[in-house]
């Protein structure tokens, strides 16, 4: 008998985790190598939600295109569209009414807002804190209502196009959002006082799963994740567009590089971004809530590259044009995919439990790694 | 003697913060008992009414003679990006001889639709309209092609034109 425990104890041995664990927040599938509990390796399998949407894209128009890249990261649906419209918008020298501008950019912040809700939701949940899974989703639907009055979807909007928005706001827009403002700054410091200084989770994730910057750098793996490790990787920051050069907010950084990190720069994030909506929410101008453009739009040949501040990071979208009304190649850099492939050198080593924690504090969403 | 109050302050810590999340619960379940966040549905579904911009499905709108705006122009069948609109069209002989194209049927599937409006944006004769329907399941799959003008209806003849 003492000779079994010894060989388990000693032996490597294989496990799946996934495709339909809970804790992958979707169809990933992990394939672990574990000594005892302790994690050896990791091995991201993709491509269980893979659904072709960069070839899909070959054989559309580029209004069509927009549909398509909500349903990548669809947390962030808003930035992704944003993406593919400024890149249009900016190959043909289009230049758009302010309104629209003040509209993209608040939508932009709600939607990283209710992104960073339903990650707070789910790492509690991660770590058996089912409490702030309800209070997390409570404080989330007043955004979706907005979304939902102006734009007409919950989750996936398709609201921007190229030259502008497909419809003008509803005019309970702004009383929506301040007291949305209003009521988020109180219960913020509840997620706080319920999870941030909890002993489980402080112990479950402080000094954990440690990303160095150097690793950071060369897995790509940015947003917040990479901002806890002391990446300064904010493209609204670095390379503004839209209207981040008028705001004023800070970038968050941490250096430890630990689960925790992760979590405090996204806590952080939040409040960033409500003083980002606050700042811009009572002089929207008014004006045209786009331009004209041609039915069929035709860039011009090249290459376009156009990148924007997704909630998990730096999503890229890239399209070379042969001068015909379907782009010719269209290749998408989404934040998830570089992210998960820094997760076998962030947990090699550490337990498997803890894997979950650093998971969580990853916040992947799967149908953006596989496309 | 220094890992002792280590421990024990540790463990003093822990509870304090266990005791301070708690009273975040207890709170709500003190104050707001009977506080209901989440819609009763479907038990509100006679009142429940959705924004006026919900996307629920595309609909056709007829005013009260049974006329709507659609001339049958095909560019919602281009625009869509799911293939999921049909629009038939017949050809009609008016009284002074001249062929007209009409509109027989307007197909739309929507178990194809990924409700990006494109087809409603696109009309040129704004014939197309979101309806707030959202309790679309159905036991077969054709159920899902609906036929959006109505039986007999007709193109809204213009003012000042005869
Ligand atoms: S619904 Fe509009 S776009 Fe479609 S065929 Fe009729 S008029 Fe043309
Ligand atoms: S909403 Fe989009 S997918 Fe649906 S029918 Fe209209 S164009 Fe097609």
């Amino acid at each position: 008998m003492a000779e079994i425990i010894q060989d388990i104890q000693e032996q490597e041995y294989l496990i799946n985790m996934g495709p339909q664990h809970p804790s992958t927040h979707g169809v990933l599938r992990l394939v672990l190598s574990l000594r005892g509990e302790t994690v050896l390796s990791v091995q991201p399998h993709c491509g269980y939600i893979h659904r072709g949407i960069e070839k899909m894209c070959e054989r559309l128009t580029y209004q069509q295109i927009i549909h398509l890249t909500d349903r990548l990261d669809y947390l962030s649906a808003h930035i992704n569209n944003h993406a593919v419209c400024m890149l249009v918008e900016n190959a043909l020298g289009v230049e758009l009414p302010e309104r629209v501008k003040y509209i993209r950019t608040i939508m932009d912040e709600l939607a990283r807002i209710a992104s960073h809700q339903l990650w707070w939701c789910s790492f509690g949940m991660d770590l058996g804190a089912l409490t702030a899974f309800f209070y997390g989703l409570r404080d989330r639907e007043p955004i979706l209502d907005i979304f939902e009055e102006s734009t007409g979807g919950r989750l996936i909007q398709s609201y921007y196009t190229p030259g502008g928005l497909m419809k003008d706001i509803h005019p309970g827009f702004q009383k929506r959002v301040k007291d949305f403002i209003k009521m988020f700054r109180k219960k913020i410091n509840e997620y706080d006082q319920l999870l941030s200084g909890n002993v489980i989770m402080t112990q479950r994730t402080q000094g954990i799963g440690i990303l160095t910057e150097e690793e950071a750098i060369s897995f790509g793996v940015t947003g917040p994740s990479g901002r806890g490790s002391g990446f300064e990787c904010d493209i609204r920051k670095h390379h503004p567009y839209s209207l981040y050069n008028k705001v004023e907010f800070k970038e968050i950084l941490r250096t430890e590089g630990d689960s925790f990190a992760r979590y405090s720069v996204r806590m952080d994030e939040m409040r960033e971004s409500l003083n980002i909506i606050e700042q811009l929410i009572d002089n929207i101008p008014a004006g045209d809530f786009s331009v004209k453009m041609k039915p069929v739009i035709k860039l011009p040949e090249g290459e376009y590259y156009q990148r924007v501040e997704a909630a998990r990071g730096e999503f890229g979208v890239f399209i070379s044009s042969k001068g015909e009304k379907y782009p010719y190649r269209v290749k998408l850099r989404s934040p998830n995919f570089s992210n998960l492939s820094a997760l076998h050198s962030i947990a090699h080593g550490q337990k498997i439990a803890d894997l979950v924690a650093i998971g969580a504090s990853l916040d992947y969403v799967i149908p953006d790694i596989d496309r | 003697m220094r890992g002792l109050i280590n421990y024990f302050s540790g463990m003093f810590n822990g509870i304090i913060s266990l005791v301070k999340g708690m009273g975040v619960t207890g709170k709500y379940f003190f104050t707001s008992p009977v506080t209901i966040v989440t819609q009763q549905y479907p038990e509100n579904r006679k009142t429940l009414e959705m924004f006026d911009a919900f996307k629920g499905e595309v609909t056709m709108p007829h005013n009260e003679n049974n006329e709507h705006k659609c001339t049958a122009c095909n560019i919602c069948q281009i625009n869509c990006p799911n293939g999921s609109i049909e629009v038939v069209s017949k050809d009609v002989v008016n009284e002074e001889g001249k062929k007209k194209k009409e509109l027989d049927k307007h197909h739309y599937n929507i178990g194809m639709c990924s409700f990006c409006g494109l087809c409603i944006k696109t009309c040129p004769s704004n014939a197309l309209a979101w309806g707030q329907e959202f309790e679309h399941a159905m036991f077969t799959r054709n159920k899902f092609v609906k036929t959006l003008n109505n039986e007999g209806s007709k193109l809204i003849q213009k003012k000042g034109v005869e």
